[in-house]
């Protein structure tokens, strides 16, 4: 399939009848796995912290330093978490949190070491927002942070904190949170050093139709230079306890407002996905969301554009909060990959197949 | 999907069974989909109808106790309850409903409808029910009242001695308007015999809703799937009902319901997205002398019942304040959506949300 421009991106998502959009998609998806395979990972995602500075406005995660609910996972905590994940054949940890005040560089390094000697596991961790956190508050270059935390064992980089890739949306949402340029950024220089990374895209708040092929845009003109994301994973907004939902201040009540009408119901999500896969056609995998979807609404997406089912989650507390709760086990996904006429594969973080079902 | 069937549907051809089988066999879910959509328009245009309705569940004590039923429990049994008719008329009154009922309700005309099921009672005799419905039909003169499946009517009319149709009939003057769909699960012999042993064979179904368009009760048709049916199984199950339609044209709506493994004691798993959306769309297809295909949001979840609106229903049921079957099976839904979200959920899909009574007479138009 030729590559679509901004203009027809545009029109697709606005103009084009669902199901038009999804048969292209699924023509898209099926050029670039033709194998009629469907994976997934077995991690674990570890929010080492809840605490945050930056209080985006869609987060229900996060609390201050000094709340009674603010919490460090302890070290014997976090090991604990690890060894379990390895008994049910984990293959990687998805190590995020909040942005610390004392977290330091230190920490870092010595957290990442500290699992590495003991354990053989891909550690996937420290979006964007955490990585420029670390380099500003030691005055280092975003490489040079990138590299200590590599050489510390950290492995690849998952692509959250990129919400929408969109300062304006940015200053409503999220306005401490890095800006699109930093957040790209983080992304080039990790791929220039050879890290892998996920791209994200949270759709369904404040954002104008033209601002998620912004974004769409700006994921595919770093991937032709940089090759570096092995996957796009775009999910819905969930309003559910956030301070956005929950309460619209001073002058972006208008704009936070917005999210009560822009709220991506399924008909959105299908549409976007089969968007992200017609517009990425450099990024080789797209995910599903069954965490934000539902497990029957994730089978439906294998059809509109998704070739992944991202993560067993043995653990996810960040959507858990915001009221969305899936309780689901690998055995789940696989018979749901089959019951959607697709094989079901376990895979690595860097999407090589481990074992088939 | 053949262009050349295709060309026959849209003619106004109709499929085969050997046909719709292919076409549930078929994984081109987009041909099936578009197709499916074109004949919904056709019939309904863009509009998606609602119903703000009220669901009473009398009691969960039942005599036939389905394996795939997590709702009923035996008389004496921990959970077993029964509702007094008191109790029952206090639930269509305005001024006892809970604040939270009243939100979610919300709608110009109160609501306008009643929707009756419940167990077999053993207990119970059948002007109990008469009463009940006479109670209601005098309270509320304009209330569309949709009650008694025919696994209902069937008991009725055991338990009292009447014939089918003498039980219809006092049931009909008494103010019963419409029957639910409920209880025709699988037609099939076999799969039937594995799935519900004790209700009444599917024959006995049709018969039941044969003879209530008869006596000018309007009924709806279900049909439960993705449990242990073969694809065969659900086109026989499609061409009965068709088959019946075309002598008496009483049903209203097509309602397929998807299996809810939760609770029961089949087991097995939820049936994929996948399938809920091509078993509507080949239910629009087959069903070509239905006006209304319903995706019962309350079973599918909303997420799927909306993109349903774009593979051939076009019907999404309503806000249901009480509803107790589905949601003790495990349902996908959280409870109730308020009338706002049902309108918005509509709008999203592309389509014009209609809201309507227990007889598809429109009511608000958005």
């Amino acid at each position: 399939m030729a590559r679509i421009d901004r203009k027809k991106a545009l029109r697709l998502l606005q103009k084009a009848e669902l199901l038009e959009l999804g048969e292209m998609a699924d023509a898209a998806r099926k050029e670039l796995h033709p194998e009629s395979r469907v994976t997934f990972i077995v991690d674990r995602n570890i929010n080492y912290t809840n605490v945050c500075i930056n209080r985006c406005t869609f987060c229900a995660f996060y609390r201050d330093a000094g709340s009674p609910e603010a919490y460090v996972l302890s070290e014997n905590e976090l090991f604990r978490k690890i060894e379990e994940t390895i008994a049910l054949e984990g293959t990687q940890i998805l190590l995020q949190g909040g942005l610390h005040p004392d977290l330091d560089m230190d920490y870092y390094t010595g957290l990442l070491r500290k699992i590495k000697e003991r354990f053989e596991i891909s550690i996937h961790g420290f979006s964007p927002p955490e990585v420029a956190y670390l380099a500003k508050r030691h005055s280092l270059t975003i490489r040079e942070t990138l590299m200590m935390l590599r050489l510390a064992g950290l492995d690849s980089i998952p692509g959250g904190g990129a919400e929408i890739l969109s300062d304006r949306v940015r200053e409503v949402l999220s306005p401490k949170k890095i800006r699109t340029e930093a957040w790209l950024k983080v992304m080039e220089e990790a791929h220039r050093l050879g890290m892998r990374t996920t791209a994200t895209m949270m759709f369904g708040s404040v954002e104008t139709p033209e601002e998620i092929i912004d974004h769409l845009d700006a994921v595919r003109t770093l991937q032709d230079e940089t090759g570096g994301f092995t996957a796009f994973i775009p999910w819905s907004f969930q309003p559910g306890n956030s301070e956005l939902a929950r309460k619209a201040e001073g002058g972006r009540r208008k704009a936070i407002k917005q999210t009560e009408i822009n709220k991506a119901t399924a008909v959105d999500y299908l549409r976007v996905l089969a968007l992200s896969r017609i517009y990425l056609d450099n990024v080789r995998n797209l995910q599903a969301s069954w965490v934000t979807q539902g497990l029957k609404m994730a089978q439906v997406a294998l059809r509109f554009g998704a070739n992944d089912f991202g993560s067993t989650m043995i653990e996810e507390n960040v959507v858990r909060a915001a009221g969305v709760a899936y309780r689901v086990t690998k055995d789940d996904i696989i018979s749901a990959i089959k019951s959607a006429g697709f094989q079901p594969a376990q895979r690595n973080t860097h999407y090589h197949i481990l074992r088939t079902f | 999907m053949p262009a050349q069937l295709r060309a026959k549907i849209l003619s106004g051809g109709r499929l085969t069974r050997k046909e719709a089988v292919r076409l549930f066999q078929s994984d081109d879910i987009f041909g099936i989909g578009r197709l499916a959509g074109e004949v919904a328009r056709r019939k309904n245009g863009k509009k998606a109808f609602f119903i703000v309705n009220r669901h009473i569940n009398p009691t969960n004590i039942c005599v036939s106790r389905c394996k795939f039923c997590a709702f009923s429990r035996s008389k004496g049994e921990e959970g077993a309850y029964e509702l007094t008719l008191t109790e029952m008329l206090d639930r269509l009154d305005c001024s006892s409903m809970t604040k939270q009922a009243e939100a979610l309700s919300a709608a110009p005309h109160g609501f306008s409808e009643v929707h009756i099921v419940g167990g077999l009672h053993p207990d119970w005799p059948f002007d109990f029910y008469l009463n009940l419905i006479s109670a209601i039909r005098k309270r509320h003169p304009k209330l569309n009242i949709k009650a008694f499946t025919a696994v209902e009517i069937d008991y009725f009319s055991r338990i009292s001695g009447l014939s089918v149709h003498e039980v219809l009939t006092r049931l009909c003057d008494a103010g019963l308007q419409i029957m639910p769909g409920g209880g025709a699960e699988i037609f099939a012999e076999g799969v039937r015999n594995q799935v519900c042993p004790e209700k009444i064979p599917g024959g006995r179904w049709l018969k039941i809703m044969k003879i209530a368009h008869a006596v000018g009760i309007k009924t709806n048709a279900t049909m439960l799937y993705g449990h242990v049916e073969t694809y065969e199984d659900r086109v026989d199950h499609l061409f009965k009902l068709r088959e019946l339609q075309d002598k008496t044209g009483g049903f209203q709506a097509f309602i397929p319901l998807a299996y809810h493994p939760k609770n029961t004691e089949i087991g097995g798993r939820y049936s994929s997205g996948l399938d809920d959306l091509k078993t509507i769309a080949v239910s629009r297809l087959v069903l070509d002398n239905f006006d209304h295909i319903k995706a019962y949001w309350i079973m599918l979840g909303e997420k799927i019942s909306q993109v349903a609106l774009l593979f051939g229903a076009d019907d999404i049921d309503g806000t249901i304040v009480e509803e107790k079957i589905a949601r003790m099976a495990g349902g996908l839904t959280g409870g109730a959506m308020t009338r706002d979200d049902l309108i918005a959920l509509i709008r999203k899909a592309g389509k014009i949300p209609v809201e309507r009574n227990g007889l598809y007479k429109a009511l608000w138009r958005g």
